[in-house]
């Protein structure tokens, strides 16, 4: 697979292109409940990452939920 | 998207409210009518706590009609770096109480409805029915789904934050107008995985961040002005000093408010977010000491190894004469194994019980098969067994 820049929370990440937002997830973490994504600023629902392909130059936020009040 | 006005404006203005209310008035987007809406609103805010205390004295200074307030908690020292609508004096005090006489010297205007009971499943439609609006200000992921499901089959709108040490979220939920929690996060983190700002901490002055983005939403939905945080989550990073927002749409496949809803009705939410895991809760079974039973060991020379699970700033502030620190975070990774004898008991503690719990299974599934935990943790030790200790 050749590899593809993108920005993962503000870092740049090489990634084999092609690559999903569950597998970017996946490079984070190992328990993706509790967690929010958005590409290029915009929410993708969870049931939707493995059918979202990432290209180069994307911006992906991974978010976590935190329940303090 | 600029959505209509949630309220109904009220009859009229007073003498004395005109005055009060001047510098409202006089933006032309608040206006008379935007006041009068204000003072017909009744807004409900869930927990009195972080985001709560800068909610309900903001709300109330703006000429909010109606506030109810819900929390069954008292109101405890270590709140007071945080909570600025209690004070020294309103100490065990119940928060709902000490809230209420906050806001009748900030504005005597507003009526205040109080619900001391537990937000649960069973009372939360009854408690919600009444209000326009809720704002929830919750310290649990249990009560935040909760508080979402029962404010989207209502069909109300309601305005959510959360905090943790630095970093702030905020939106407006409201499935008629855009998504809900659930189309955000589905689901919440495993249990432990995220701590609470009992475990991990909160700057004070972020729930005045959070919170007064929240009373800002409240205002423009029941005013009808503005550009409504629906369909956006703000983020805001307190070190960075940095608002950004993202977008979210309503997920077409969400159990709540999607097209084929599995969530029709109040479900149980402490098994829903589970605050320990089922793992843990297995450890826990039969190997779970007191800390007198702990203090007894230790008088009686027993031979084992006493580990504080917690983390080293944790650790600092207090902590258990003879313990040893390895946090939690090396018992799921397994670093911890190594540094653990094979041949003497384990005794882990934490803070009250929860991570150590899911460091025994952790060890439990090591085949430390003796070790146990202190139930209640550092916090028990403090209440039980030297209460001249510090509690955090």
């Amino acid at each position: 697979m050749r590899p593809m820049r993108v920005t993962v929370n503000g870092e740049t990440r090489e990634i084999d292109a092609g690559s999903s937002v569950a597998e970017v997830v996946a490079l984070l973490t190992s328990a993706p409940s509790g967690v929010a994504v958005a590409l290029n600023g915009e929410v993708v629902s969870r049931g939707a990452w493995e059918r979202t392909p990432l290209a180069s130059g994307d911006r992906v936020d991974v978010l976590t939920a935190v329940q303090g009040g | 998207m600029s959505l209509p006005p949630l309220v109904e404006p009220a009859a009229e203005l007073t003498v004395d409210e005109v005055r009060r209310y001047s510098r409202h008035l006089i933006i032309p987007d608040v206006g008379m009518d935007g006041q009068k809406r204000l003072k017909n609103a009744k807004v409900l805010v869930v927990g009195a706590g972080g985001l709560g205390s800068p909610a309900l004295l903001y709300l109330a200074a703006a000429g909010v009609g109606t506030l109810g307030i819900i929390d069954f908690d008292v109101v405890d020292e270590s709140n007071l770096q945080r909570q600025i609508i209690h004070g020294q004096s309103d100490i065990d005090r119940p928060k709902a109480e000490s809230a209420r006489d906050s806001i009748r010297e900030t504005n005597p205007n507003v009526e205040v409805v109080l619900h001391t009971e537990r937000l649960d499943s069973g009372n939360a439609f009854e408690i919600f029915e009444p209000y326009d609006l809720i704002v929830d200000g919750t310290d649990n992921f249990a009560t935040r789904y909760l508080v979402n499901d029962a404010a989207v089959l209502l069909g109300k709108p309601y305005v959510w934050g959360s905090i943790y040490r630095f970093d702030g979220q905020a939106s407006v939920f409201w499935a008629e107008h855009g998504p809900c929690y659930r189309c955000l996060y589905p689901e919440p983190p495993p249990p432990g995985m995220v701590p609470s700002c009992a475990e991990g901490g909160v700057l004070g002055v972020l729930c005045a961040s959070i919170g007064s983005i929240q009373v800002n939403e409240a205002i423009k939905l029941l005013a009808g002005f503005g550009e409504p945080l629906v369909g956006r989550l703000m983020i805001y990073d307190a070190l960075e000093m940095s608002y950004r927002s993202v977008k979210v749409r309503k997920d077409p496949e969400c159990p709540l408010c999607g097209k084929n809803p599995t969530i029709t009705e109040l479900i149980d939410y402490e098994a829903f977010c589970g605050t320990v895991s089922d793992e843990a809760q297995a450890a826990a079974l039969g190997s779970t000491i007191t800390p007198l039973e702990l203090k007894e060991k230790i008088d009686r020379g027993d031979d084992f190894v006493l580990v504080d699970v917690r983390e080293p700033n944790e650790y600092e502030i207090v902590r258990i004469p003879g313990s040893v620190l390895i946090p939690k975070g090396e018992f799921l990774n397994g670093e911890a194994l190594s540094k653990l004898p094979q041949d003497r008991q384990v005794v882990l503690h934490c803070k009250s019980g929860g991570r150590s719990a899911e460091a025994l299974a952790v060890l439990k599934g090591a085949g430390f098969a003796d070790a146990v935990h202190v139930g209640g943790g550092v916090l028990g030790w403090i209440k039980q067994v030297d209460p001249s200790l510090p509690a955090y």
